[in-house]
């Protein structure tokens, strides 16, 4: 055979409090030389169990069953990797098959220079290398990477690094062994959408120049079409489709490859919930009217502060849904904050249903909080984990609505609940027992309680699956259309910005580049960063996609990044 | 996700003994853990009970130096009458190591209740209100914190009693002196917990929504941050022990007539060391260490258990399992119940 | 091991390691202040010292002549503000029981406590960090077990009741070792006569040259040296255990073991060096207890030291001692801690750049 690995059969399990779970379940696959495998699949799918298999990196109390055979990249050798010796487990790792891990922060050894990890495992596997020797392939590792000034960022650590840097030094390291595989467990996810374009390609030449091939895990159906040939669909621990990647995304057969699909949000995508929009009230006095607004964090013992929003002017009218985009870093944050009154407003003014928050008292905004509802990002921790979701969503209107008694109150939770299409029981739960979905719905239904004039969404989705995420902005949308609330959403997606915001705003580096419509922001940007990061979106269409890596190369050439 | 949920150890009826403290975790441990958990319930429910019941149990009283048959006689071996002989003072050890137990329960109680309250109340306050009030408490606390305990307690027992060890000075001066120096330790503590609990989102929602602070405070951050008391609880208790006992080695103990006090009659020991009577202090310190040995043993254990990496292979195998697969769905199956200690942040302090 | 990069001048911010460094040592000043005031004012509130040492033995009249001669009828404010004064020019008071200045006792004394502490943390530095490093590698395996009841063991066993154990034993039945002191009568006769001494007798004893008296300085040292050391050496192995622990959870340790390095070097190396700063840090505050367990040590096998001292001007109810020797102790401690600080930030790469 010349398949670099095949996996035949793999059953794995946990021992866990509650019985064994199963996480992989009858799993097959092959990958060929210089082939990019992508496993796609939600959360619980047992994409990530599968690709740690590969590595013989699962912990002690997880069973496994069937083979997993690697060949070496030249063909002398094949293991059994569920099978081997650990000895023989460890010549195999690094050499024969190396990984690329989903956070680079956390996957270099802070406390040490990342010429010396490159160095440590060339010694794992050759214990008579010389120093000089070590040195001299790191640096030649790091110059194939693309890192800049090699001979002296060879003795950097980790955190001198930025973090599309730390990745590709990730990605060296994987490298500097020259292994047949590859396994990228979600490489790209920590990443802004223009760093993701970057290391796509260099994965993209790990392939092409090292020969490697490539396992990817993923969740992102753009990054699957951008780099994949073979498709390998996984839903609870179990393999439904498998295709060359044109056909998967042309032609899906397995009913959920299709919903997964038809979930992905889509520049220029409509949805009809948010066809049918409230009216924005453009002559009235608008709900948010920031000028020249400044925010500026305090500095740690006498340094300077850190500018996060510098002179950013914008208004939301009532009934308008503004969408804020920008990578991490931008501010886009920081000014829905502001807004909330949980961060202080330095410099400029920023006016809130009527109210200066410059210099704002609490005491005195206190009445107007009512008409401001708040979704959080993490719908992990966005409810007290001690009280029930109904004493949660109550929570508003113990506060401001004293003249309702208990059962109004219940009532008035139970409505909210079946508006965001939550079942009444599951207002007995508490919070750890909804799943991620659930509970940022409950989220919803909380902002929702006192019926706001505004409602901040600070990344509402960023943490859910697509399939939930798709249900959500469509509840949003729905929401907004009945009760009319103007709404702020911020997100780091342009596509699920496209589908609810009325009028888009890109920030970057705590600066306003680019306001419009969507048609007018997507459709034809102007400034040359929100070209970059348009055509750095992957989009869920190989063909597509193809075409566009072209452009982003032309812009790139064409207007060198800052 | 529907295999994590489907299974989730945390079902909605669960109930309220399994969710109580202690309880809790022994259901949650495992192997090694387990048997250092159930040692120490062990060992610190036998100091309790000798305590409660050293009246019962001891054959003498603390001070009794004479019965019927005449005066014990000092520095007896082990005989008959006297199990475990009698000291250089001429009293029987054996009493006088169950009475001990009693004198060295109602100190911790009460300093470490003492500084329980003192320290959440300060903790609490400064965390969430911040300012220059919780920059002064926490150089404060700092300072104290880094500072001997044992020779603070000397201080603050000077303070008290003017090292005096009269009737009323003994318990008490021992217990202030003691919660004096627990208090940096409960206030850093709660205070670094709500610091903490007020970034997290559903504070900041309560604010949002304009939730006043004195509610925030007691019906969010007070619940949440309490939950690592019954560690930091434990692991006190067995520290004032060994304060206490140290006080009295340095001669600020209770003077034998009104209390027995394991501390003073190891001092009092040190010279029969010398010549080879080793019935005087063997046993008070086998008391003494057995009784720290089983609350420091429970303290691990909830430690351990509290801690996500720390917690057995078994559990935290199982749980880096699910977080492979729920990684984009935080807080699936992860968190514990509501009673549980998982997930917090707890550095190994000791 | 192998070194690919050798220490390379540095760059990027190189001035926040400096500013760390200053704003850290300032931060000492309050550090000291607070504890000198605390204990200033908790020693005043039962009175003057006088009154404490002499009370008992002195009529009304000469009593209160002594205390207006010392200055203690005035205001306390005065006395507080000349105590400040007097502290900053190093002067420390003189001690009642006695009448030496506190820094002589201080100087005398302190040498033999230094010893001791070094004695104490070779032991605790030889035992506790590679035994640590082990309960992490076996981690929940026998070895691991093993140790962890032992470390418990070592710290849950008040100091002193381990001295008198190890004495029964090692002393008293076995006939091996000295019961107390730090040296025979030949020895501390000649340590005396000893030109220049430190008061440090193993220092002493290597100039004297003498096999016979380092023998014996080394004898008497073992005990003292294992009782206060194996405490700390309990928590030095707990802490390198968790802090290991807890960093070979991490990716960069699984990248490591990604890559075939070996599960030893990925616990001695890739794991151990990171969970140093915590450890450090930590460690530094173990300096408090290592001096509350030396006052214990010191008492157990009258070990002639600032602790030893301590509880003699305390049974002696003499309170300038005790405040002299406290507030001493208090700057020790914030030194240690400001210099244990530095030496974690120095090993921390993001701090030092």
């Amino acid at each position: 055979m010349t398949d670099v690995l095949q996996i035949r059969d793999l059953d794995v399990s946990f021992a866990t409090d509650a019985g064994a779970v199963k996480a992989v379940d009858r799993v097959s696959l092959t990958v060929g030389p210089g082939e990019v495998v992508a496993i796609v699949g939600e959360s619980g799918s047992g994409k990530t169990v599968t690709a740690k298999t590969i590595l013989g990196l699962l912990p002690e109390t997880a069973t496994r069953s069937g083979a997993v055979l690697l060949r070496s990249k030249d063909g002398s050798s094949e293991n059994d990797i569920v099978s081997v010796s650990k000895d023989r487990l460890r010549q195999i790792r690094g050499a024969d098959v190396s990984m690329v891990f989903q956070e680079p922060s956390t996957a270099l050894n802070p406390v040490y220079t990342v010429g010396w990890q490159i160095a440590e495992g060339l010694r794992a596997h050759d214990p008579k290398l010389s120093a000089k020797a070590a040195r001299a392939r790191a640096i030649d590792i790091l110059t194939r990477v693309g890192i800049p000034e090699p001979e002296v960022r060879v003795d950097y650590y980790p955190h001198q690094f930025s973090g599309g840097q730390k990745q590709r030094v990730v990605i060296a390291m994987a490298l500097v062994l020259d292994p047949g595989l590859i396994v990228a467990d979600e490489p790209t996810t920590a990443l802004d959408v223009t760093v993701q374009a970057e290391i796509l390609d260099l994965l993209r030449r790990c392939r092409d120049e090292f020969g490697s091939s490539i396992v990817l895990i993923t969740h992102n159906m753009g990054v699957v079409a951008d780099l994949a040939d073979r498709v390998v669909v996984m839903y609870q621990g179990e393999i439904v489709e498998e295709a060359d990647v044109y056909s998967l995304f042309a032609n899906p057969q397995n009913d959920y490859t299709k919903k997964l699909l038809a979930a992905v949000p889509r520049i220029g995508q409509k949805i009809e919930a948010a066809e049918r929009k409230a009216p924005i009230a453009r002559d009235a006095e608008p709900v948010v009217r920031a000028e020249k607004l400044q925010i500026e964090y305090p500095g740690r013992m006498g340094r300077p502060g850190f500018k996060a929003v510098d002179g950013v002017s914008f208004s939301i009218a009532p009934g308008e849904v503004l969408g804020l985009v920008g990578e991490s870093g931008s501010g886009k944050t920081t000014i829905g904050r502001a807004i909330a009154g949980l961060t202080k407003v330095t410099g400029g003014s920023l006016r809130v249903l009527d109210s200066e928050m410059n210099g704002m008292k609490e005491r005195a905004f206190r009445p107007k909080r009512s008409s401001i509802g708040f979704v959080f990002q993490d719908p992990a921790s966005s409810f007290n984990p001690l009280l029930t979701i109904t004493e949660c969503v109550a929570e508003p209107l113990k506060v401001h609505r004293k003249d309702l008694d208990a059962r109004a109150v219940s009532q008035r939770v139970g409505e909210l609940l079946e508006a965001v299409q939550l079942p009444r029981s599951y207002g007995d739960r508490y919070p750890h027992e909804l799943s991620g979905g659930q509970r940022q719905r409950a989220s919803l239904a909380r902002a929702l309680a006192l019926n706001p004039k505004l409602l901040v969404a600070d990344e509402p989705t960023s943490a859910l699956d697509v399939s939930v995420q798709a249900r959500v902005l469509e509840l949003f949308a729905e929401l907004q259309a009945e009760l009319g609330f103007a709404a702020l959403f911020i997100s780091h997606d342009l596509a699920v910005v496209d589908i609810l915001a009325d009028r888009i705003a890109v920030l970057y580096h705590g600066k306003l580049i680019e306001e419009g419509t969507g048609v007018e922001v997507l459709g034809a940007p102007k400034d040359p960063y929100t070209q970059r990061l348009l055509a750095s979106l992957p989009v869920p269409d190989p063909i597509a996609q193809a075409e566009r890596r072209r452009l982003l190369a032309d812009l790139i050439a064409g207007n060198p990044p800052a | 996700m529907a295999i994590t949920t489907a299974t989730s150890p945390s079902t909605p009826k669960r109930s309220l003994w399994r969710r109580l403290p202690i309880v809790h975790q022994l259901s949650q441990s495992v192997g090694i853990q387990r048997g250092m958990l159930v040692t120490g319930l062990v060992l610190t429910a036998l100091f309790v009970l000798t305590a409660l019941l050293a009246p019962i149990l001891a054959p003498y009283g603390y001070s009794q130096l004479r019965d019927e048959s005449g005066g014990f006689g000092a520095q007896r071996p082990p005989s008959a009458e006297h199990l475990l002989g009698t000291t250089v003072g001429g009293y029987d050890v054996l009493s006088r190591v169950i009475w001990g137990a009693q004198t060295a329960l109602s100190v911790v109680v009460v300093a470490v209740l003492l500084s329980i309250f003192a320290g959440v109340a300060l903790g609490l306050v400064s965390g969430y209100f911040g300012g220059w009030l919780d920059r002064i408490l926490v150089v404060v606390c700092d300072a104290i914190y880094a500072f001997p305990t044992l020779l603070l307690a000397i201080v603050m027992s000077i303070a008290i009693s003017g090292g005096q060890s009269s009737l009323w000075g003994g318990i008490f001066a021992a217990a202030i002196s003691i919660t004096v120096v627990f208090i940096p330790q409960y206030f850093r503590v709660i205070r670094a917990e709500t610091v903490r609990i007020k970034s997290e989102a559903y504070v900041e929602s309560a604010k949002v929504v304009g939730t006043g602070n004195v509610r925030i405070m007691f019906r969010h951050v007070l619940r949440n941050a309490t939950r690592t008391l019954p560690l930091i609880f434990t692991l006190n208790a067995s520290e004032a022990i060994l304060t206490l006992a140290g006080l009295g080695f340095l001669g600020f103990g209770i003077e034998p007539t009104s209390a027995s006090e394991w501390g003073f009659d190891l001092n009092k020991a040190l010279s029969d060391v010398s010549s080879g009577i080793w019935w005087t202090s063997v046993p008070v310190g086998l008391a003494l260490v057995l009784a720290v040995l089983g609350m420091t043993l429970v303290g691990e254990s909830l430690n351990d258990l509290a801690d996500p990496r720390l917690r057995g292979r078994r559990a935290v195998a199982a749980s880096s399992g699910t977080v492979a697969e729920t990684s984009v769905v935080p807080g699936g199956s992860l968190t514990a119940g509501p009673g549980g200690l998982a997930g917090l942040e707890n550095e190994g302090r000791s | 091991m192998s070194k690919p990069a050798s220490p390379r001048p540095r760059k990027g911010s190189g001035g926040s390691f400096w500013r760390y460094l200053v704003i850290r040592f300032l931060l000492i000043i309050p550090t000291v202040f607070i504890l000198v005031t605390l204990v200033f004012i908790l020693m005043r509130t039962t009175g003057d010292p006088i009154t404490a040492a002499l009370g008992d033995r002195l009529t009304a009249v000469e009593l209160a002549e002594r205390v207006a001669a010392a200055g203690y009828d005035r205001p306390i404010f005065v006395q507080y503000m000349e105590y400040l004064g007097q502290i900053l020019t190093g002067d420390f008071g003189t001690t009642l029981s006695d009448n030496r200045p506190v820094l002589e006792v201080l100087l005398t004394y302190g040498a033999a406590t230094l010893e001791l502490a070094f004695y104490a943390l070779i032991v605790a530095f030889a035992v506790g960090i590679p035994l640590g490093m082990v309960a992490a590698y076996f981690r929940d395996k026998t070895p691991d077990a093993i140790l962890r009841i032992v470390a418990i063991l070592f710290y849950a066993t008040p100091v002193f009741f381990a001295g008198m154990l190890l004495k029964l034993i090692f002393s008293v039945w076995l006939k091996v070792l000295p019961v107390s002191g730090r040296g025979t009568t030949t020895t501390e006769l000649e340590m005396q006569l000893l030109e220049g001494k430190t008061g440090i007798y193993l220092w002493d004893a290597l100039r004297i040259g003498d096999p016979g008296i380092l023998g014996d300085v080394l004898a008497h040292a073992v005990l003292p040296g294992l009782t206060l050391g194996l405490l700390t050496a309990g928590i030095f192995l707990r802490l390198v255990r968790t802090n290991v622990i807890g960093t070979l959870s991490t990716d960069y340790v699984d990248a490591g073991r990604s890559r075939g390095v070996r599960e030893f070097r990925l616990v001695t190396k890739h794991a151990y060096r990171p969970a140093l700063i915590p450890i450090i840090t930590v460690i530094g505050l173990q300096i408090a207890l290592l001096l509350g367990g030396a006052v214990l040590t010191e008492t157990t096998f009258e070990w002639k030291g600032l602790g030893f001292q301590l509880a003699e001007y305390l049974q002696a109810r003499d309170f300038v001692a005790v405040q002299g020797i406290v507030v001493l102790l208090a700057v020790i401690v914030a030194l240690t801690n400001f210099i244990v600080d530095v030496i974690a930030a120095l090993i921390d790469p993001r701090v030092r750049y």
